[in-house]
């Protein structure tokens, strides 16, 4: 016998909009989330807001000239998007790349790491309600990185400047003395930014046990990056399939166990820890000799198919170039990381509160440039 | 979740930030303050010579965006070229500077300087003289490093930062 109190307190799902303005979307993302009260039932993810047609517009240009495009895929990450490329023209034309070209990259793409993992941090504690401080903190950190891109490359964002066969131009002089300053002031500040944040309770309680995503289930989406190595899978392209001068540096993969936002912020910042040591290697090893292969304005790669791809700082980066013999890709393919590890985005949150599934969102570090192409 | 003495973490954090107040300010006041920007700065305009330039539409080729055109005249005064019309619409240039990197005889440069805002789409589009180098169009060090050596050295956050720890 049901009276008329208990009908009036039955719920009834509620669908909610959010995006694709919304401030912490990252970007241009629009999610139909179904509620019940403020439980997460399901959400529908809906993108392409920012589609530019980036896999389109490859097949009309040179191989050359296709690089500036793919600083616009990740903006967060420009240096990993050209070096995912080159490697994957470098694979179709077999063009070898100069010892010293090859140590820039690996010092290029570490810092690009740094910078990435500054940003992903940051937003992610944003999300989570610790307003600015953090965020600031780590920016500053990014500024520092960006002050050496732009001597390097002339741009701070969009770097342009790996090229096919090498890097565009040599490291200026005052570069390296520059990274030599940087690298001892990060580690100082990552100790300071762990003893500012390791314990703090609020981050605990919201991150700790959040959204947590099973082994099994990272496996079957295809889950790649720190969000994978957060949900113990010990898989790191460098080590697997080391695709540059990788194979000569001592550096470790950080795991973790449970797969929570908590371990994948934990994992995040150990990483960098890495990555400042594999460029304090790096910088005692870069060799003299040129840069850059020499390699024409033009290629004509012969006909055939490749798969370059690199550890990127969210994960798995391939491009996959079809070429014809002609001086523009027949089809490039772009197997973007933001957008497989979107996919494991409906496991995470069913079940969980609307304002955990910010922070959730927020854990797996998307662009959304790269999501939609 | 169980914490054993609720606010620890938090105290902590509190004496970071608390720390942060005495140390000098990364940001600087930015219309008054300028900091020097790099040397091979990928700037806002591009510029041309034409005592150098023959002609040979190589950046015009390279220009992923296609916004360089350049008319050359059919007649051939002593086996050379003349550059009728040289228009860059600055307006869809990305900057990349694969222009610059292709020119094989150092005819073009990108610009040093920033702030060109305009009130017109159309003042974007610059035809021949447009793009000569003058003090208001400095040219900047990408892919010259003569022109490189001469310009200021670029202000550093890295070196501010470690400068007041002594």
């Amino acid at each position: 016998m049901t009276t008329t109190q208990e009908i009036s307190l039955q719920t009834e799902p509620f669908v909610l909009n959010m995006g694709p303005l919304h401030p912490s979307t990252h970007g241009v993302y629009r999610m139909r989330v179904t509620l019940d009260g403020e439980v997460v039932l399901d959400i529908e993810p809906m993108f392409g807001y920012l589609h530019r047609g980036i896999e389109k517009l490859m097949e009309e240009r040179t191989y050359t000239g296709c690089i500036p495009l793919t600083d616009r895929l990740d903006y967060a990450s420009a240096m990993g998007n050209n070096l995912a490329y080159c490697v994957a023209v470098e694979k179709l034309a077999k063009i070898r790349v100069p010892e010293r070209g090859e140590y820039i990259r690996v010092i290029t793409a570490e810092m690009i790491r740094i910078a990435n993992h500054c940003l992903a941090v940051g937003s992610m504690l944003n999300d989570a309600g610790a307003l600015g401080t953090p965020f600031f903190y780590l920016w500053n950190e990014r500024e520092k990185l960006y002050d050496l891109f732009e001597m390097l490359c002339g741009q701070r964002v969009l770097h342009n400047y790996i090229r096919i066969g090498g890097v565009s131009q040599d490291l200026p002089d005052e570069f390296l003395p520059a990274l030599e300053k940087f690298v001892p002031q990060l580690h100082k500040f990552i100790n300071e930014f762990e003893f500012f944040l390791k314990q703090n309770e609020i981050l605990i309680a919201r991150a700790q046990g959040v959204g947590v995503l099973p082994k099994d289930v990272a496996l079957n989406c295809g889950i790649s990056g720190p969000l994978a190595r957060a949900s113990g899978i010990k898989r790191d392209l460098r080590k697997d399939d080391p695709y540059s001068v990788y194979d000569r540096f001592e550096f470790d993969i950080p795991t973790a166990e449970n797969g929570d936002c908590y371990d994948r912020y934990r994992v995040r910042m150990e990483e960098m820890k890495q990555s400042l040591h594999i460029i304090d290697q790096a910088i005692k090893k870069v060799p003299g000799g040129p840069f850059r292969a020499k390699v024409p304005q033009i290629i004509r790669p012969p006909a055939g198919e490749a798969y370059g791809h690199i550890e990127g700082p969210k994960g798995e980066l391939g491009f996959y170039l079809v070429s014809d013999n002609s001086i523009a890709p027949y089809r490039c393919h772009i197997r973007s990381t933001s957008f497989i590890n979107l996919t494991a985005l409906r496991q995470m949150v069913k079940g969980w509160k609307i304002a955990d599934l910010i922070v959730i969102f927020g854990s797996i570090d998307i662009t959304m440039g790269e999501v939609d192409r | 979740m169980q914490f054993k003495f609720f606010g620890i973490g938090m105290l902590k954090g509190l004496a970071v930030t608390i720390l942060h107040i005495f140390r000098r300010p990364s940001t600087s006041q930015y219309p008054e303050q300028r900091l020097n920007i790099s040397r091979r700065s990928r700037g806002n305009e591009l510029i041309w010579d034409r005592e150098k330039c023959t002609g040979c539409a190589t950046c015009a080729k390279a220009c992923p965006q296609g916004v360089i055109e350049i008319v050359t005249s059919t007649d051939m005064a002593d086996n050379k070229y003349k550059v009728e019309t040289y228009r860059v619409d600055t307006g869809y240039c990305i900057m990349c500077g694969l222009c610059v990197e292709a020119c094989p005889y150092d005819a073009l440069y990108l610009g040093y300087s920033f702030e060109k805002a305009k009130y017109r789409r159309g003042e974007f589009v610059q035809t021949n003289d447009e793009l000569k180098e003058s003090p208001q169009r400095p040219a900047s060090g990408y892919f010259h490093p003569d022109i490189a050596k001469k310009l200021p050295k670029q202000t550093l956050l890295i070196e501010k930062a470690t400068e007041k720890r002594k």
